[in-house]
């Protein structure tokens, strides 16, 4: 599908209102509600992407990671830190051998409006620097000029320069302006070589929703029935609570299967997702409503 | 490589609780605004098909206490239909009102005597029944606006006689428009399915109606036939089989019973290769298995076009794997009990002679419960018009899958059925969703959804599916007397 | 020498031709001295066909065209009024009541040639659901129509059964009056040449009593309207309609005849309601999910 004619199935938005419908009326309740509160952990990429991100914060974070809570020993780390590049050896230093991983955004991230050139340089500041996964940008400008070729090429060599690192490209659904595009482009990037899909970059309003989500899921699952290959997704943006946590590992799990249910193939974008998620599980596990003054803010 | 979880996101049972209920152990009939024994002193059980145990005994109404209830409504009628139009419309309003406050309870009496998940019948049944009083209330008052240039007047006493697939929603779409248009009722639930209607009688009493506008008497078809037949009815309105409906047209012949039959169906739904596939198969889904394919309008023939036959096929074998069967109550329950035993044996035997007709069989994995009466979501691929289970209405959740290659064979296909009720068709195209919604030969249409229902929206068949409409402006015809 | 004068050979009319029927049978309607074709139950069945065939195609013509083709009817009746009103004398009428009936149904061709591009306007809707999707109702025609005819009134009685179903798209199967038939084959005549498709309107003549049941009993028969006050007959229609729940149509004949047979209620008596569903997308709407 290296072609420009990328041929993706239309998408109706009422169908996957009503998709979506259904998925939030499940009950996840008791066992099943701890088991995802745990795995939702796993799966965050818990992410400073600011301007004002220091040493100080981002080494903070790395603590926050890898002592979510430790009244709980049972529960996992995080799956990674999100940071930008210049940040990743600060991170990569904190975190140790605690195998939270880090990832790096890259690309002229959020824009994603440079040269092709800086954007690979970009990319390798962050793999030299020792970023175990990459979250690029695409080009939502050529996108919607309909330069889907440029979309993909520039895919297909940030991917190449990835080398062993994952490479996570956003697509920024927010900008995309329909649920057809999101599918179009996230067949791009899925016949060009990410390893993962991710809705956003955080830095505009609209962020991940389930309805973005479930289009995108249904591309993968297209994909790996075409071809047998798994891709993972991550949701980034506006997920902050537990209860969201949970009706996106539903989705994942009716749309998927729990194949895809571990954090390598699931991740959310998140910064205060964790301690909504420890709130709960507290809940769950001593009783009583809880209250966030307990919890570590990093 | 981070920490690998194991996959344990299993769903926990959720079960909605069944303490704030009221049933009673016993129920009368509702005759006249009091609660009567039947004359012969007889009274059948009701049971929850999840469990098989009693819930309990309700009244077999014999022919003396239909002639009782007819005489109840008769009498209620002349003060009713000459209220002012406002105030009836205000007690539809009230009774609507009501049923939203105690929408909980009857969502689990419902699951609990037919057999639906309680998300079908919390989210779609209660309200929608509650939508309809609230809409037909502000008709009561507006009837002149509905038909210009003529004038209307109520007819009288309506029997009306409802099935067990939807038994509050089917109480409601024929209560609203009788009551709206300033009839009296006498209303006969389904024998498997009594409760709701007859708590909706104690609403109707705490709403305070005048006595004899509505009266709920309980019983098998002998009672059913006693309404028909009834000498001063003046309205029949029915849903139920095709068979039924043609004994009832022809019992009626002989008097001026106004009638209306809403029947069975045998649905067509059409997949283009242009359709949004993944949405398509969604439709599909809720168009069969919606509960447990007991819906006369039911998607129950897919059409497929080849080319996209695999993929359509291999996505919904997944999907039914992702179908919850079980305990109606529990709210992550897709699909719950079959209504009956009997209607279970019904399926059980279009199985049968689908597998005997040589077709591919494939059902979810899922385990069924032991008690209780359960059939596994079901397709049958390789599928043609010539096999029985593709001719007649199963009333259950099997899927009849054929191919085919063009707009003019799958048209064909489509209206080759004696019943017209409902058909879906699925393409992204504008024109073609046009030429397929007026070329299908069915009263209602979902292009690109399927099983949707509103009050506004007239409900009703072509051909064997039945006549009238119920739902919107249409549906006020069927109980109107116009004098030209 | 006199000149010998030419008489009509009534014949009835099946899918635009003109045949005798397959019988071979007639009888001769009292009082009149004409053979008029008994018709058969295949002639029905033949007819049942040619309509059946002819339907969808009418019904596919634009409201506008069918609107031109019945105010055409007219205009060709208009120029045969004469012929209509010796008909109607032959058939018992007196002058003025045959001048009256051939001017009411000249007209009411014409009242119902402004229909067949507004009823549609009266009667559809569009549903204000309560989710996102655009739903509306509109008419449709049943297919083919059944009709047997006013027996009092040859013609106008007739013409309003034949004009409220073509009017709406439907075709007809038409049994004419018994005892007054000869109005209804010039009519056929009439129709022939108006550019009424074959098959649309197919006229039989013959006895009631043979008929009806097959009228009623026909699986392929959509509706049956009857113009007349016989309840009998009505009750026979009824029971035997009920083997494809045939929609009966039973009006009296003050009803048809006089000024409430001038009704688009009457079209829309011989139409469905088809409603239809699309989902309406949200995006960009406010409160969009998306």
């Amino acid at each position: 599908m290296q072609t420009s004619k990328y041929s993706s199935p239309p998408v109706d938005q009422v169908g996957i209102e009503d998709r979506i419908a259904r998925i939030t009326a499940r009950s996840i309740k008791s066992s099943m509600k701890v088991e995802g509160l745990k795995m939702a952990l796993s799966m965050i990429d818990l992410t400073t992407l600011e301007g004002a991100d220091t040493v100080g914060k981002v080494t903070q974070l790395c603590t926050k990671a890898q002592h979510l809570c430790d009244e709980f020993p049972e529960l996992p780390n995080v799956a990674a830190i999100c940071v930008y590049p210049s940040m990743v050896n600060v991170a990569k230093q904190a975190l140790g051998e605690s195998g939270v991983k880090v990832a790096a955004v890259a690309t002229a991230f959020p824009s994603g409006q440079s040269s092709l050139e800086v954007k690979l340089t970009d990319t390798k500041l962050a793999l030299d620097n020792g970023a175990d996964e990459i979250d690029m940008v695409i080009s939502r400008g050529k996108f919607l000029q309909g330069e889907c070729n440029f979309v993909a090429d520039e895919i297909a060599t940030i991917k190449e320069a990835c080398g062993k690192a994952r490479l996570k490209v956003i697509l920024e659904t927010g900008e995309l302006g329909s649920l057809d595009q999101v599918r179009k482009a996230s067949d791009i990037a899925i016949y060009n070589g990410a390893d993962f899909i991710k809705t956003s970059t955080g830095k505009i309003p609209k962020a991940a929703t389930l309805h973005v989500t479930c289009v995108m899921l249904e591309a993968i699952r297209d994909y790996y029935l075409t071809t047998g290959k798994m891709i993972a997704m991550k949701p980034a943006g506006g997920i902050s609570k537990s209860k969201l946590a949970l009706h996106y590992l539903m989705l994942v799990k009716e749309v998927l299967g729990d194949k895809w249910l571990t954090n390598e193939w699931f991740r959310f974008g998140a910064s205060s997702l964790a301690n909504d998620v420890l709130l709960q599980y507290r809940k769950a596990q001593v009783g009583g409503y809880q209250s966030p003054d307990y919890f570590s803010i990093d | 490589m981070a920490t690998k979880n194991k996959n344990t996101f299993e769903f926990a049972p959720a079960p909605e609780s069944t303490g704030h209920i009221q049933l009673r152990d016993q129920y009368d009939l509702f005759i006249g605004g009091k609660w009567i024994k039947p004359k012969s002193g007889k009274y059948f059980k009701t049971i929850n098909p999840a469990t098989e145990k009693q819930i309990a005994t309700v009244a077999d109404a014999s022919e003396k206490d239909v002639d009782l209830a007819v005489k109840a409504a008769r009498k209620a009628f002349k003060g009713w239909s000459q209220l002012p139009a406002r105030e009836r419309g205000k007690y539809l309003f009230r009774l609507a009102r009501l049923i939203q406050e105690k929408a909980r309870e009857l969502a689990v009496i419902e699951s609990l005597d037919g057999g639906k998940p309680i998300r079908e019948s919390r989210d779609i049944d209660i309200p929608l029944a509650a939508a309809h009083f609230f809409y037909h209330a502000g008709w009561a008052d507006k009837l002149d606006y509905a038909f210009p240039n003529r004038s209307v007047e109520p007819l009288g006493v309506a029997g009306q006689i409802i099935p067990w697939n939807f038994p509050l929603l089917m109480a409601a779409w024929k209560l609203a428009p009788a009551l709206a248009c300033g009839n009296t009722v006498v209303l006969k639930p389904a024998e498997t399915t009594p409760l709701t209607a007859l708590k909706l009688a104690e609403i109707i009493e705490e709403a305070g109606f005048p006595e004899g506008v509505v009266n709920i008497v309980t019983g098998a078809g002998k009672t059913g036939a006693a309404i028909v037949n009834h000498p001063d009815v003046n309205k029949i309105a029915f849903t139920g089989s095709t068979e039924v409906g043609k004994l009832i047209q022809r019992a009626t012949a002989a008097s001026d019973k106004k009638l209306t039959l809403e029947l069975g169906g045998k649905a067509a739904n059409i997949i283009f290769e242009d359709a949004a596939i993944n949405q398509a198969v969604e439709g599909v889904i809720n168009g069969i298995y919606f509960n447990q394919g007991h819906v006369c309008c039911a998607g129950s023939r897919l059409f497929v076009q080849e080319s996209v036959f695999d993929e359509v096929t291999t996505k919904l074998k997944a999907r039914i794997e992702n179908l919850v069967v079980g305990d109606p109550l529990d709210k992550n329950t897709d699909i719950g009990a079959i209504n009956s035993k009997g209607q279970l044996e019904t399926i059980n035997k279009y199985l049968e002679i689908g597998k005997d007709e040589g077709l591919e069989m494939f059902q979810s994995s899922c385990a069924v419960p032991k008690k209780g009466f359960w059939c596994k979501p079901t397709i049958f691929t390789g599928a043609a018009q010539s096999n029985r289970i593709v001719q007649e209405e199963i009333f259950g959740p099997v899927l009849a899958v054929q191919t085919f290659r063009t707009i003019s064979e799958v048209v064909q296909k489509a209206n080759n059925t004696p019943y017209g009720l409902s058909a879906g068709v699925w393409t992204d195209k504008g024109s073609k969703i046009f030429n397929l919604t007026s070329q299908l030969r069915a009263g209602v249409i979902w292009a690109n959804t399927f099983n949707k229902f509103d009050p506004t929206s007239p409900f009703g068949g072509y051909k064997e599916s039945g006549f009238g409409r119920e739902g919107g402006i249409h549906g006020l015809e069927a109980y109107l007397k116009f004098n030209d | 020498m006199a000149r010998l004068e030419i008489k009509k050979t009534y014949k009835i009319y099946i899918g635009g031709k003109f045949p005798r029927t397959e019988s071979g049978r007639f009888y001769n309607p009292k009082g009149i001295d004409v053979n008029v074709c008994l018709s058969s139950r295949k002639d029905f069945r033949n007819a049942v066909v040619a309509a059946r065939a002819a339907q969808s195609s009418w019904a596919g013509r634009s409201a506008y065209n069918r609107s031109q083709i019945l105010y055409r009817i007219a205009e060709i009746m208009e120029g045969r009024r004469a012929q209509f009103i010796e008909e109607l004398l032959q058939q018992g009428s007196t002058k003025k009541s045959a001048e009256d009936e051939v001017n009411a149904t000249i007209d009411r061709w014409v009242y119902y040639a402004g229909w067949c591009d507004k009823y549609q306007q009266l009667f559809s809707s569009v549903n204000p659901v309560a989710s996102s999707h655009f739903n509306f109702s509109q008419l449709e025609p049943m297919g083919v129509v059944a009709a047997i005819a006013s027996e009092s009134s040859s013609l106008l009685g007739l013409s309003t059964l034949i004009a409220t179903a073509i009017a709406g798209g439907n075709s007809v199967v038409a049994l004419a009056s018994e005892s007054k038939p000869l109005c209804s084959i010039t009519l056929a005549e009439v129709l022939n040449d108006s550019d009424v498709p074959g098959g649309v309107v197919n006229f039989l003549t013959g006895k009631a009593d043979e008929l009806l049941s097959h009228f009623s009993s026909h699986m392929d028969v959509n509706a049956l309207v009857y113009c007349g006050n016989d309840s009998k007959k009505i009750l026979k229609l009824k029971e035997t309609s009920a083997d494809n729940l045939k929609r009966i149509r039973a009006y009296a004949e003050e009803r048809i005849l006089g000024e409430k047979g001038e009704s688009p209620y009457l079209i829309s008596d011989l139409n469905e309601v088809k409603t239809t569903w699309h989902p309406v997308e949200k995006i960009g709407a406010a409160g969009s999910s998306y």
